[in-house]
């Protein structure tokens, strides 16, 4: 069908894009972050991101139709169980608002603001541009960079809860990893009981995390709040702010052994991300 | 198969680009059934398919690193997963040449599965530290389908645009000198 020549030409080419694209992969992956390769694609990356938040902008009308026909499927499923639900924290507000109560004379008089009072950490409002579409790399793009004073490493979180941290910043745009990557973990704690332990994505599914490293001792119960840690360690400084939330505990692999897993949905919605906050500034080295 | 021409490569290049912003900006962010569409295999096995092996391979190579660009991921990791999207394709155009309507969903299911079973390979391969569950591998099948289902429009419409700028290719040209009753054999009798 095709003569000698042709095939040659066909076999290197091929062979030559394979070698290329595995140089590239390993020399990416071998080199640091103020590398060439990450350098060059920071630089794409801020000329290719006002293109990607245009295209955000105006795709936004599909995006919101898609979701709003999704929505009234997933809502009508949940309507039973949210009757239920009702149900059941009408009960809890009665107690709930005597402890409100109990709580506010207790702040009175040890005079504690147990509010974050997040203005303090200097936040920096932007606005998701992108989404990967694996389901190893859960990452967002947003339309704040250097330039607004977001660098590497800096925590992101939104009204609900904390939602990941900067993995690349360039110029006028950002990479997020949110806590559902598999590359993310972070240092946590129980709010009602103090158990701490290191939360992780587990992979594919951005409803649950994995809290691990409790001891057989801790008794963690479905329902618990989990809250970042902070810096708890003098070697091991964290980059997120002690007191986010981060999720609640729906229930517990392996209760009572050393290998136990808390299984933890995250308060954030990870699946409509718009609008984040990235804290910029850091106070006392993130120490509780 | 032929070098593609000037006018080939600019709608290739003008469709990749396309195809890498809608799926960052706006395909990625809409799930179906807790998984989303990924429409850069589809596009690379549709003009792999259309285009040729050498062609596939090479607009592959350049997509994934585009979209590796555009997410600010491992460079070389799409790029390896498209160009043999786009290499496969051709081949199975080359010597199979296919027919029949259900072409597109099967060569797209066939891209899907190449591109995201490879990705998840290869993160293995540079020592992702992350448990794996049943829901990873629900979640790539989900993805499968939703672009199986899709494959068929996304097919429609890089045919469409790609079709002015494809040198004509010998079936097409048959069945329009048929339809016109020029060379076809029962215009003789």
């Amino acid at each position: 069908m095709y003569d000698r020549k042709t095939v040659r030409r066909r076999r290197a080419v091929l062979g030559l894009l394979v070698a290329g694209a595995l140089i590239l992969l390993t020399a990416y992956f071998g080199e640091s972050a103020g590398g060439g390769l990450h350098s060059v694609q920071r630089g794409v990356f801020s000329i290719v991101s006002p293109i990607q938040d245009g295209a955000s902008r105006a795709l936004k009308p599909i995006r919101d139709a898609v979701g709003w026909v999704g929505d009234t499927f997933s809502a009508k499923g949940q309507l039973a169980d949210l009757r239920k639900q009702r149900d059941q924290l009408r009960q809890n507000v009665a107690s709930g608002e005597e402890a409100l109560r109990e709580n506010a004379r207790l702040q009175g008089l040890l005079n504690l603001d147990t509010t974050l009072n997040l203005k303090q950490y200097s936040p920096v409002s932007a606005r998701v541009i992108g989404v990967s579409p694996t389901v190893w790399f859960a990452t967002v793009n947003i339309d704040s960079g250097t330039g607004d004073g977001v660098r590497t490493d800096m925590p992101v979180i939104n009204d609900a809860g904390l939602v990941g941290k900067v993995s690349v910043a360039a110029s006028d745009a950002a990479k997020v990893s949110l806590i559902t990557d598999s590359s993310v973990q972070v240092s946590v704690r129980v709010a009602q009981s103090g158990v701490s332990g290191l939360v992780q994505a587990s992979v594919g599914n951005p409803d649950d995390l994995l809290m691990r490293y409790t001891s057989k001792r801790d008794r963690v119960l479905p329902g618990q709040r989990v809250v970042t840690a902070g810096t708890t360690s003098s070697r091991l400084e964290s980059p997120y702010p002690p007191g986010i939330l981060v999720g609640t505990v729906t229930h517990v692999d392996d209760a009572g052994t050393d290998a136990q897993v808390v299984h933890v949905v995250p308060a954030a919605d990870m699946h409509r991300l718009e609008f984040v906050q990235v804290l910029t500034r850091k106070l006392n080295g993130n120490r509780p | 198969m032929t070098a593609p021409t000037p006018r080939l490569v600019f709608r290739l290049t003008l469709l990749g680009v396309v195809a890498v912003i809608v799926q960052v900006a706006a395909v990625g962010q809409l799930e179906i059934f807790g998984a989303d569409a990924d429409l850069v295999p589809l596009v690379v096995a549709s003009a792999g398919f259309l285009c040729g092996s050498l062609t596939g391979a090479v607009y592959g190579f350049a997509v994934g690193l585009f979209l590796d660009i555009a997410l600010v991921q491992t460079m070389g990791v799409s790029s390896l997963l498209e160009l043999t999207v786009g290499y496969g394709a051709g081949r199975v155009r080359e010597l199979r040449d296919p027919q029949g309507a259900l072409v597109p969903v099967a060569l797209g299911a066939g891209a899907t599965a190449v591109a995201a079973i490879g990705f998840s390979l290869i993160q293995f391969l540079l020592g992702a530290d992350a448990p794996v569950s049943w829901i990873l591998v629900s979640d790539i099948l989900i993805t499968i389908l939703i672009n199986a289902a899709i494959a068929i429009p996304v097919y429609a419409v890089v045919r469409r645009w790609l079709t002015p700028a494809l040198p004509d290719d010998p079936r097409r040209r048959r069945r329009r000198a048929y339809t016109t009753g020029g060379l076809s054999p029962l215009s003789r009798s």
